[in-house]
């Protein structure tokens, strides 16, 4: 190698040791504010040292000092491309320390916008993904997908992005009829329709498979060693998905199928996101079709706050209105670890009671941490425009990562 | 208790109590089961031998999270908590130690790549040290960061804030200087045994029963000397 540096033309005979480059923290293809120390040699990559924490908010110590209910906003500003699939971690984990029972209706509800979520997050990924690579006009088109979930948020939710929707015991707010149908109408014609579109134009496209195919191949016992977890263990042939295996909320009853990939590369991880968002579409429209009516929140008053309407009438109901707004409700003293199938991965919320109104410690699990930890070992021998695609495939926002 | 709640729910507990005592041996302190969760609390410096029984013998393939707690009232006033995963078995636990400043736990890199960050951040965090980990660098703190921000002693605002100084043209580091006092409320209420006196409560301490109270003298009645005889008298004005 070093024969070939010294005659090289374009050194002018000077010899070229390996040499270290700063990508990020401020680079379109970083997703966010990483910063990846990067040594080279010519434009193979031997080394990367991610520097994360860029990002780091003290969303675990502001939880400390809030109420329960007060923490449930911040899972929102963590993996801000999926926002109710992170709430979703830690309503569950504050019912399972409650053992509260939850409705059907709310559920379903739950479910059918996690989905929604995973497949509005997916369309920002699949988008970034083909553009870090060179293609523009899928994002574009994917956007409009992502745009149409954000609108069904609005209309439950009244906020796009921070909706703070699942509350302990349910949802915050049940959701017109107009909407379930119109969601219904969207999966049936829109979605299939503009996705499908979109990926012809990928999936067998020369110079995506080219930039893709192969690149950063990951074992099965690598993927289990280095914690995978999501489409990244899925795509390492591992049929791992804990809405299959470990089903919360009403996915036990939901038919859908886990995709996996039989190659372990970038394309691998593209493509099972792609079929997770077709299994995303089969699994709402069950939703749909088996959401019964009903109450969309726990009548436990010491939990969740009574309807307006009852306030008006009942004394209780104002002051049970009143503690729960102010005090918050208090949770029994003791500790668990809940993870959910978040679009990016394994998302676990450890949280620590101590009987007060405040959870003592939360510790948050973020999906991104143990798959950009890899980013060293799969990039390694690799191009540096490899990079890219690694990072697309990983799927990581940094939100969630540096918390 | 019957399972109310719809977490997820993952493969029974049945015998893997007993059966991971057992092969935890010495090493083993206490056991406990949370909401169908086990917990397992080991000695410190067993815990590199503890978690490779758990994946070698007992098909615990990955660990998914660490976790650090403070409880500074405890002598050792830290705890490390370890989340497996069986994808096979389909089964979680999670195995914790205490730790201090000064005690370093022994790492466990040597068995799981991806510790080495947990580790980090535990150790960035709490100043938790870690025996054998070559690269405990902080990780989510800024660079040249002093402290362990998630003791429970370290104040929610931090000691400095920075800020962009247009006189100097970079970013600056300051003291953190409050406009108001940051808001705690502990919501206690005072019939539920507040651990402290609000203004008024010492007044309501019990009076001496055994002494019936009585007056002796005109004074004690609270009734002041007789008014002057003079201004009982119509004034001028009132003609």
């Amino acid at each position: 190698m070093s024969m070939q540096l010294e005659e090289s033309p374009t050194t002018d005979g000077e010899v070229v040791s390996n040499y270290t480059i700063n990508f990020g923290p401020q680079h379109p293809a970083a997703h966010g504010v990483l910063r990846m120390v990067m040594e080279l040699d010519g434009e193979i990559i031997e080394r990367i040292d991610p520097h994360v924490g860029l990002l780091h908010r003290g969303t675990e110590k502001l939880i400390e000092h809030k109420t329960y209910l007060q923490a449930l906003p911040y899972f929102d500003r963590l993996d801000y491309c999926s926002p109710l699939c992170q709430e979703h971690s830690y309503v569950l984990a504050i019912e399972k320390m409650l053992n509260l029972e939850v409705p059907e209706r709310a559920q379903y509800l739950r479910v059918l916008f996690a989905e929604l979520t995973r497949i509005s997050n997916h369309m920002l990924n699949i988008g970034a993904h083909v553009m870090d690579v060179g293609a523009m006009t899928p994002n574009l088109w994917v956007f409009e997908i992502r745009e149409d979930c954000m609108n069904f948020f609005e209309r439950a939710s009244g906020a796009r992005m921070h909706s703070a929707w699942f509350r302990p015991g349910g949802v915050h707010q049940d959701v017109p009829l107009k909407l379930l149908t119109d969601i219904g109408d969207w999966v049936d014609n829109r979605l299939p329709e503009l996705f499908g579109d979109a990926m012809s134009l990928v999936i067998d496209n020369r110079i995506f498979k080219q930039r893709n195919v192969d690149i950063a191949h990951v074992s099965k016992e690598d993927a289990l060693a280095w914690g995978f977890s999501g489409p990244l263990i899925r795509a390492a042939g591992i049929p791992w998905d804990i809405r299959k295996s470990q089903p919360y909320d009403v996915y036990d009853r939901m038919d859908f199928e886990i995709p996996v990939g039989t190659n372990s590369d970038c394309y691998d991880r593209f493509m099972v996101r792609v079929q997770e968002v077709y299994q995303s579409a089969k699994i709402i429209k069950q939703c749909i079709a088996e959401m019964p009516d009903g109450p969309i929140c726990s009548d436990d008053r010491k939990v969740s706050p009574p309807k307006r309407g009852e306030m008006k009438q009942s004394m209780e109901a104002l002051i049970h209105h009143f503690k729960l707004y102010t005090e918050g409700f208090h949770v029994p003293a003791g500790e668990v670890y809940v993870a959910t199938e978040s679009p990016k991965g394994e998302f676990g919320v450890y949280l620590v009671a101590d009987g007060t109104n405040k959870p003592y410690r939360c510790k948050i699990r973020p999906t991104a941490f143990s798959h950009l930890q890899a980013m060293d070992f799969m990039s390694k021998g690799h191009m540096l425009p490899d990079a890219t695609a690694i990072l697309g495939a990983i799927d990581v926002v940094f939100g969630e990562c540096d918390r | 208790m019957a399972v109310l709640h719809s977490a997820p729910k993952f493969a029974s507990n049945d015998g893997v109590q007993d059966t991971l005592s057992a092969a935890m041996g010495a090493n083993l302190l206490a056991v406990q089961e949370q909401h169908g969760e086990l917990i397992f609390t080991v000695k410190r410096d067993g815990i590199e031998d503890v978690l490779r029984a758990l994946r070698d013998d007992h098909e615990y393939q990955q660990l998914m999270e660490m976790a650090g707690v403070d409880y500074p009232e405890r002598e050792e006033r830290f705890e490390v908590v370890y989340m497996l995963l069986s994808v096979t078995k389909n089964h979680r636990l999670m195995v914790k130690l205490s730790a201090s400043e000064d005690t370093p736990v022994p790492t466990v890199t040597t068995l799981w790549p991806n510790a080495g960050w947990l580790e980090r951040e535990v150790f960035d965090m709490y100043g938790v040290l870690f025996d054998g980990n070559t690269d405990l660098r902080r990780i989510l703190t800024d660079y040249g960061f002093e402290g362990h921000p998630f003791r429970k002693d370290f104040p929610l605002t931090g000691y400095t804030e920075l800020r962009y100084s247009e006189e100097d043209k970079r970013v600056v580091y300051e003291p953190v200087e409050l406009a108001q006092d940051l808001r705690q409320f502990d919501f206690m209420s005072p019939w539920e045994g507040a651990e402290y006196v609000l203004p008024g409560d010492e007044k309501v301490s019990v009076p001496d029963v055994d002494k019936p109270k009585v007056t002796e003298s005109p004074k004690q009645t609270g009734a002041g000397p007789k008014a002057d005889k003079k201004a009982a008298k119509p004034s001028g004005d009132a003609k």
